[in-house]
This record gives C-alpha cells, sequence and structure tokens, in this order.
C-alpha cells in the first residue's frame, strides 16, 4: 500500500512541474501586460511603464523569474495579486469554499441520479427506460452550459419566480463566514431563513454545472454495468440463489464502480477547475470566476499561481481516485 | 419419484435469423447418491439445458418441459423467488472457468460465508468455521489463512476447489459440474474429479457430470446421456454403453478415444455440431454419420424411441433393415 502511494507521488513531481512552466508561460503569451490595462486608455509613457514593471520584478530574465516563481511555491508564497494586492493564496482560499460548494453538490446531484438511472438501464437494457435514458443523456451531454443555464432562468426564476437569479445568499442577509461554505455558515447562524436562502440560490448552479457529468456518469454505468452483468460471477452469484439485489448492488456493482469511480473522480476534477461558464452566469463568487477576471487584468501572479493550485487540487484528487481503485478492486493493489 | 426428473425439456433462443432450439426434448432423472454424465461435443446444449433447471439463462431463452419436478416441488410454476430458496442450496451448479467464475473483488471467505448466510443463516463465528471446514473438506492447505486470500491470489485448481466448497456448502441434494476439470491442467484435473467423486459418495448427493470427455465417464459415472445437436440420443449404464453403444454418434465418440485407436492417426468424427444455420433435414446426425441412409436424411426419428436413430447399433452393425449400401462410404 505504502509502496503503492509513493509511486503514485513519484508520477506526480514531473506533472506539477510541467503545470507550473504552462501556467508561468501561457499568461505571459498574451498581448498586453498588467500595467498597460491598469493605465487603461490614458496611457503610461514607458519611463513610467519600465520602471512600474522593475517594481515587479519584469525586468528580470524570464528564467530567473520562472525560478524565483518555483522558490515561491516551494515556500507557500505565490505572490501578490496586483489588483487587490492581497497575498494570492489568501485570495484563493476566500473564494474556494465557493467552488468546492458548487461542485460538491453538483457530483453529488450527478452521482445520486446517474448512478442508480445507468444500473437500471444496463440491467432493462432495450426498454423504454433504456432508450429514454440514453437519449436524455446524449441531449445533457450535448447541451452548451450557457444556454442550458439561461433557459433554466428564464423558467424557474423569471416566469415561476421558484429560483433566485445569482449570488449565494439573498442580500436581505448577512452572516459570518466562519468556514466559507454557505450551507454551513447559514446553517449555524442566528438568521432566520438565511439556510433556506442559501439553498435556493444553490439549485440551479447546481443542476446547470451537473448535468453533463450526470450525462457522463450514467453512459459510463451503464455500460460498465452491461459488461459486467455479462461475467461469469455473476451468474455464479445467480447460482447461489441470492437475491437479485445482492447480484446486481453488490457482486456486480462493485466490480462495475472501478470504472464509475475513475469517471466520478475524473468529473470532480473538471468540476473544481472548470466551474468557469456556470460561476460567470449565477455571478458565484468562486475560483472560475476569479480566475476569469484575473485574466483579463493580465494579473500575473493570481493567474499562475490559481492555476498551480487548481491543478495541485485536481491531481490530488485523482491520487485519491486511484487510491479508491485499490479499495474497489484488490487485484490493483497486490499487482508488483 | 426420482428426486430430480426433467421431461421432455426443449429451450429456444430468439436471434436475428429466427428461434434457435439449442435443446430439444431432453430427459433427465437422477436419485439420491445417483451420479449421471452427460456427454457430447461442444454446442449440444448440455450446459443450455442444466442451465435452463438453475434457471439461469437469460431472458431470451424460452424454456419448455412436460415436467420438471424437485423432490415434489413443479420448478416450472415457482416464483423466482421460490427457485432462489432451492438453488444454491439443495441444487447447485459448478462452472467450467473457475478463475473467471468467483468475484475477483470478494475474498474467497466472503464468498463461502454468503452463500451459507443466504440459506442457512448463522453467527459470523459460525460461518467462519463452517467457511474453514469446507476449505480443509476440499482439501486446500491452511484454510483459515485462504479464507482472506482473493480469487487472482489462487491457482485455477484452488479456485476450483473454492468454488466446489462454496457449492456444497448448504449440503445440496443434486450437485451439477458443467465440466469442471476442462480449463485445468491435466494433473490437477484427476484430483478435482477424485474430489467430486468423493464428496459425493460421502454426502449422498446426486451429481450430475457434464464432460465431453469419455474417459472420464467411465471411471465416474453410472448413467450416461449422450447428447448431440441439443437432443438426447442414446440414455445407458455406463457399462452397457462402452460395452455395446446403440446410436451411431456414441459409436464414434468411443471409437475417437485415444486408447482406442488402432491406426497411427487419432480417429476423429468428420465435420463439426450443427449450429442455427446449417441444420439438417431428417436426423441431425445424418450428415456426419457413416451408416446415413435416405430414410436418414428425410424423416427425423421419434424423440421418445430410447436411441436416437432409425437403425439403432447392434455389435456395431445397423439393424432393422438397414438397407447397408452406404455401409463403405462417407467414412474417413
Amino acid at each position: 500500500m505504502f509502496r503503492f502511494i509513493l509511486t503514485k507521488l513519484g508520477v506526480l513531481i514531473p506533472t506539477f512541474l510541467g503545470v507550473t512552466l504552462i501556467a508561468f508561460s501561457f499568461i505571459r503569451m498574451l498581448p498586453g501586460d498588467p500595467i498597460e490595462l491598469l493605465a487603461g486608455e490614458r496611457g503610461v509613457t514607458p519611463e513610467r511603464h519600465a520602471e512600474l514593471m522593475a517594481n515587479l520584478g519584469f525586468d528580470r530574465p524570464i528564467w530567473e523569474q520562472y525560478f524565483s516563481f518555483l522558490w515561491g511555491i516551494l515556500h507557500g508564497d505565490l505572490g501578490v495579486s496586483f489588483m487587490s494586492r492581497q497575498p494570492v493564496l489568501e485570495e484563493f482560499l476566500t473564494r474556494f469554499p465557493a467552488t468546492v460548494e458548487l461542485a460538491g453538490c453538483a457530483i453529488i446531484f450527478a452521482a445520486l441520479i446517474g448512478l442508480p438511472a445507468g444500473i437500471i438501464a444496463a440491467v432493462k437494457r432495450g426498454s423504454a427506460f433504456d432508450h429514454t435514458l440514453m437519449g436524455i443523456s446524449l441531449t445533457g451531454y450535448s447541451m452548451p452550459i450557457f444556454w442550458w443555464g439561461l433557459l433554466l432562468i428564464i423558467l424557474f426564476s423569471a416566469t415561476l419566480g421558484w429560483t433566485p437569479v445569482s449570488g449565494r445568499l439573498s442580500a436581505l442577509f448577512w452572516i459570518e463566514q466562519d468556514t466559507g461554505f454557505m450551507l454551513i455558515d447559514a446553517f449555524f447562524s442566528d438568521e432566520e431563513g438565511a439556510f433556506k436562502s442559501a439553498v435556493s440560490h444553490l439549485i440551479l448552479p447546481t443542476i446547470v454545472l451537473g448535468t453533463i457529468p450526470l450525462a457522463i456518469i450514467a453512459r459510463q454505468t451503464r455500460s460498465a454495468m452491461l459488461e459486467v452483468l455479462g461475467e461469469d460471477y455473476v451468474r455464479t452469484a445467480r447460482a447461489k440463489g441470492l437475491s437479485s439485489f445482492r447480484v446486481i448492488g453488490i457482486h456486480a456493482l462493485r466490480n462495475a464502480l472501478i470504472t464509475v469511480v475513475t469517471v466520478i473522480g475524473l468529473q470532480v476534477g473538471v468540476l473544481l477547475a472548470g466551474a468557469i461558464l456556470t460561476e460567470t452566469i449565477f455571478s458565484w463568487p468562486g475560483i472560475g470566476k476569479w480566475m476569469i477576471d484575473s485574466i483579463f487584468r493580465r494579473d500575473y501572479f493570481a493567474v499562475q499561481g490559481g492555476i498551480v493550485l487548481i491543478a495541485s487540487i485536481v491531481m490530488m484528487v485523482n491520487l485519491f481516485v486511484d487510491f479508491m481503485y485499490g479499495l474497489i478492486n484488490p487485484r490493483i493493489l497486490h499487482r508488483r | 419419484m426420482s428426486l430430480l426428473e426433467i421431461r421432455n425439456l426443449s429451450v429456444e433462443f430468439e436471434t436475428a435469423h429466427g428461434l434457435f432450439r439449442a435443446v430439444d426434448g431432453v430427459d433427465l432423472e437422477i436419485d439420491q447418491g445417483e451420479m449421471v454424465a452427460i456427454v457430447g461435443e461442444s454446442g449440444s446444449g448440455k450446459s443450455v439445458s442444466m442451465l435452463a433447471l438453475m434457471g439461469l439463462l437469460p431472458w431470451t431463452a424460452k424454456i419448455t418441459a412436460d415436467r420438471m419436478n424437485f423432490d415434489g416441488q413443479d420448478l416450472l410454476t415457482i416464483s423466482q423467488k421460490e427457485r432462489r430458496k432451492i438453488i444454491g442450496k439443495d441444487i447447485s451448479m459448478i462452472f467450467q472457468e473457475p478463475m473467471t467464475s468467483l468475484n475477483p473483488c470478494f475474498t474467497v471467505g466472503y464468498q463461502i460465508m454468503e452463500v451459507i448466510r443466504e440459506h442457512l443463516g448463522g453467527t459470523k463465528k459460525e460461518l467462519k468455521k463452517r467457511a474453514i471446514e469446507l476449505l480443509g473438506l476440499v482439501g486446500i492447505p491452511s484454510p483459515e489463512t485462504r479464507l482472506r486470500a482473493f480469487p487472482h491470489q489462487m491457482s485455477g485448481g484452488m479456485n476450483q476447489r473454492v468454488m466446489i466448497a462454496m457449492m456444497i456448502a448448504c449440503n445440496p441434494r443434486v450437485l451439477i459440474a458443467d465440466e469442471p476439470t476442462t480449463a485445468l491442467d491435466v494433473t490437477i484435473q484427476a484430483q478435482i474429479l477424485e474430489l467430486l467423486g468423493e464428496l459425493q459418495k460421502k454426502q449422498g448427493m446426486a451429481m450430475v457430470l457434464i464432460t465431453h470427455d469419455m474417459g472420464v465417464v467411465a471411471e465416474t459415472a453410472e448413467v450416461v446421456n449422450v447428447q448431440y445437436a441439443g437432443q438426447q440420443v442414446e440414455r445407458q449404464d455406463v457399462k452397457g454403453l462402452f460395452n455395446a453403444p446403440r446410436h451411431p454418434y456414441t459409436h464414434a465418440l468411443l471409437n475417437a478415444l485415444p486408447e482406442r485407436a488402432t491406426s497411427k492417426r487419432l480417429p476423429s468424427i468428420p465435420g463439426v455440431v450443427p449450429g442455427l444455420l446449417d441444420r439438417p433435414t431428417g436426423c441431425l446426425f445424418n450428415p456426419r454419420c457413416k451408416f446415413a441412409t435416405d430414410k436418414c436424411r428425410s424423416d427425423a426419428p421419434d424423440l421418445h424411441s430410447k436411441v436416437l436413430c432409425h437403425y439403432p447399433l447392434e455389435d456395431g452393425m445397423p439393424t432393422n433393415n438397414h438397407p447397408g449400401v452406404s455401409v463403405a462410404e462417407g467414412n474417413s
């Protein structure tokens, strides 16, 4: 087990270095620089521009800048955002709970519906339920997020008035953000109705963000189950006189889960990193929205630091998924 | 009345090319402590008929029979739930591929204890004790530690022993062994067969052994059903079958035994078992039969005769006024 984790960690180091290099260079490849954007229409004299750039350390050779970036990462220092004058790490951490909350709800929503739907479709293969589900999931998978989000807003917010349009909490409430997770903070706050408001703000973003993962999970679960249901050991389980629930829910599902856990794990990574569109549509103050804003401002430190942090989290999620494999499927742990 | 009695069992599969009859009018009768072998080439419907009995065929299979009784219970009309109380407990089945027939995600201990808990119940401690006892019974060394092993950590032979332990866990009255040794090494094959034979005697089980190995049949069975293309062509006790086979197919199978070979080349039966698209008219064996006549090619023999042949053999020669013209032909 120890060795298994160690090998996985060994692979992560070069990946991490690659990510730092990409994060560092990509933002610098974009035309314009932070000073020009700060100056805006008024412009700035070349002397003043050079002076300000030198203040931020951008006059040094590019490799030196890269190594000081790496050096900073090693010391937990990702620099200071130009815009907010706050350390990048702090900026990230204040917004991260909002993204985690949304991504978490979305993945739970997707798995709670996708897994059972996929299992039923596989067991009742070729039935009307199967065909309908596969049709819907293909639609969901191909649905452009921004359009789907707007459709839901028009129906549920504008026409029916059931859900709020944007943000995490109604402006009527003001609550202490102890954990950064609105659901938790609102639940323990004294404000009556705050929790209900927090939930209602989460519903639409959760559905929008969870749609694609839901479609993927349902389809993958179905195909994994179909494969497993034809295996000899499933027939053995039936031959033992076990109930359908045990045969499908324990003997078959345990094996199918290996594939499904991978898919869910990958989706968690995707959601944490890529809730950008959903966060923008619903003005959700999370990482995605912050990254977009930072890119527009050429906030070099915020962008490179943010990308590295997101990438690290995705890598950790993947490591966790690898670890889960071992728990679900003993063959992977025992392979030497 | 026999412990297990099957009359005129047929299994049809719905396919893209229409109905395919995989099993056609098969009978089986077995009593406590008896050992019946079902013999035939691949594709002769041996496994399918037993899977039909167990209720393990996919829903595309259509099963019909005049009678299917186990210990006074009618297996044709009982519900799935009632059937589940019987299979795995009173009737259980061992499969061909031990490496894929055990679930890779669970320890062998779990898989054995699961079936006992399902049918007989018991505390965790009792289940464990029984599982250790069973593993010992099927000849697995240090059963206490093996309990925690996963199937992939053991050999095929060991896995088959686990499978046997699992299937005899609830003291079944009928044990069906579907080519239990086909996937194993020759040395292990003998051990497993010996083990099955011992267990059968010790526990007084009725046992149905599905095989295509005539050598195995000679050593173990008392009664032999020979199946060809889904039909039962002959049924005899083992002595009679080996000394005086009555159906040309049985005769040819026995002649194909290496130890009976007289020439340098191993004898074989030309051709293969007919599939869905190349079913002959008349007797299904006629294209491969060296005694086939025009009558064989046009009329199917009566399914309910003892030997499924227009000209049953006696001393290796056809009877019933066989025209005798084609005896020399079509034989390679």
